[in-house]
């Protein structure tokens, strides 16, 4: 048992020190900032600019977020605040179901629904033209993915305040909304932003789904209905096919360590804020 | 009772789902005297204060039936604005629940809800309102600070300075004093028996010498049901039920 927990505890160290390890070669022949910062991508002549990637993974993640914090945060209030105790018994495993899918259905429906969508109607709506793979379709996707991810954690965070919070701020003569904007809303913002946090840190890694419906072009994105090439993508795409070429697999382990690093310093950071929620509460 | 009558409750029955939590209440609470209620817990002592405030009504499956006149008001079925009907009482529970945000805010707050907002007003009347719990000294020097910094005695006797700053006629509280250190509590019952002047005051505990202190009037409950009421002096020197008796003597608990 106990080296079952040890191998557990040091598994996130392995992994990344195996990561950092195999893109040594990589960061030997090229400074890291140069890797970070150049958008040219031609591995053939050796040019491993990660820029592309790192701003269609920032690009997608952010919009997804857009998109999914206010419609979790607004469901979560509803949920917890107004609806009917059977309403939010009734949705919590609907919110399991939803969030127990797998990833490529979720695919299949972006490219069936959202990629059309939006090369049909919504792109040529706003003067746009678009085949339909781009930014926003990978966005939109990773938005519904997400949705019951953070959804589910906000529910938590807004049951665990306590009553009396509540009962105080209306025998003070608030409304009910004035207690939630003033009080509940402002005693779960830690929570809130942890919620975020780990939904970023959950749609940062996504690969499949995005992947799907993305586009795939490895040049920095000039606009949302643009392809992008996030990160995951990258590395699930070539892993395995071009390593013939002189560090390639060295990049795609760079790439898989820069993932990495940043998806757990979210998970971290996200984790620390809600176990100080916790103890305040 | 020889003094003027409060708040009155008439028959009230309260239920969540088939649980009765309170069963034919009649009782009469009468003007700027401190009544406690006692009771074994679970007796229904918490819902009973709750449902003078109508904080009954978060509690979408509480049924409650019967009248509580408050000034001759019926609070149960009035068409008066709840939120003005609650700051006519302020409520302390039995840990203090300071909201989110710094001292002078907390005891702003109900004031800002209800439209004061002009700064000089307010800055007098946190002053006088933390002057009144005996907290001005301790926290003048650092208003701007999250009441959650403050230790849990100073926390109570903010909840009691925000709750005094609507102006309230009556207060509510449960058990104010369970979680607080000997020297906090003495504090509180203290301020009880001067605010008694102003105010009718409600107080749950179980803490039968706490009671025998302070109380003019006494309540006794169990399981739902108001088993004997009266001055203190009739309830604890000549309690005429069997079951106050036994309480009075500390075989509950
Ligand atoms: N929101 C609620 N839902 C279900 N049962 C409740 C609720 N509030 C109180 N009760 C029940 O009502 C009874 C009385 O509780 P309470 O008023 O808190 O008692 P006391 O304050 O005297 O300890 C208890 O049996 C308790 O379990
Ligand atoms: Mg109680």
């Amino acid at each position: 048992m106990i080296i079952g927990l040890v191998i557990v505890i040091l598994l996130p160290f392995i992994l990344g020190i195996g990561l950092y390890i195999k893109s040594i070669l990589l960061l030997e022949d090229q400074s890291l900032f140069q890797l970070l910062f150049s958008g040219d991508w031609r591995p053939l002549s050796g040019k491993f600019g990660f820029l592309p990637f790192i701003i269609s993974s920032v690009w997608v993640t952010t919009i997804a977020l857009m998109i999914a914090g206010p419609i979790c945060l607004l469901t979560a209030v509803h949920l917890t605040q107004y609806a009917k105790p059977w309403v939010l018994k009734l949705m919590q495993p609907v919110i399991d179901i939803l969030a127990g899918i797998p990833s490529v259905i979720f695919g299949v429906w972006g490219i069936l629904v959202i990629v059309p969508f939006i090369s049909d109607y919504l792109a040529p709506f706003l003067g746009k033209q678009t085949s339909g793979y781009s930014i926003i379709a990978g966005a939109i996707v990773l938005a519904v993915m997400v949705i019951p991810f953070i959804l589910n954690i906000l529910i938590e965070v807004f049951k665990t305040l306590p009553d009396e919070l509540k009962e105080a701020s209306l025998s003070l003569g608030a409304t009910k909304w004035q207690t939630i904007k003033l009080v509940l809303l402002r005693k779960a913002f830690p929570g809130v932003i942890s919620a975020f946090g780990l939904g970023v840190s959950r749609a940062f890694g996504e690969t499949i789904a995005v992947l799907m419906v993305v586009g795939n072009v490895a040049s920095i994105p000039k606009g949302l209905f643009q392809p992008g090439y996030p990160l995951p993508a990258l590395i699930a795409n070539n892993y395995g096919e071009m390593l013939s070429i002189p560090l390639y697999d060295s990049a795609l382990m760079l790439a898989a360590l820069v993932l990495f690093v940043v998806v757990m310093l979210f998970n971290m950071g996200s984790r620390f804020a809600i176990s100080r929620l916790e103890e305040k509460v | 009772m020889e003094d003027r009558t409060k708040i009155k409750i008439k028959d009230l029955n309260l239920s969540i789902g088939k649980q009765k939590i309170l069963k034919d209440i009649n009782l009469e609470i009468p003007e700027k005297k401190i009544t406690v209620i006692l009771g074994p817990s679970g007796c229904g002592k918490t819902t009973l204060l709750k449902s003078l405030n109508r904080l009954t009504d978060l509690y979408p499956d509480m049924r409650v039936s019967g009248n509580i006149m408050i000034d001759n008001v019926d609070i149960l079925h009035t068409n008066e604005d709840i939120t003005l009907l609650r700051q006519k009482m302020g409520l302390l529970s039995q840990r203090p629940y300071p909201l989110p945000m710094n001292i002078y805010n907390n005891v702003a707050f109900g004031l800002r809800i209800s439209g004061r907002k002009k700064k000089r007003y307010l800055d007098k009347r946190v002053e006088h309102y933390l002057k009144m719990a005996n907290l001005w000294d301790e926290v003048k020097d650092r208003l701007k600070d999250p009441a959650s910094a403050l230790s849990i005695g100073q926390q109570q006797r903010l909840c009691l300075a925000r709750g005094l700053a609507v102006d309230p006629d009556i207060i509510l509280a449960d058990e104010p004093t369970s979680a607080l250190d000997p020297i906090s509590s003495e504090a509180i019952e203290k301020k009880f028996v001067e605010l008694k002047q102003q105010y009718t005051i409600v107080m749950v505990t179980h803490v039968l010498r706490q009671a025998r202190r302070i109380a003019d009037y006494v309540v006794f409950m169990y399981l739902g049901e108001i088993i004997e009421q009266g001055t203190a002096s009739e309830v604890f020197d000549n309690p005429k039920q069997d079951m106050t008796k036994q309480y009075l003597k500390g075989s509950f608990n």
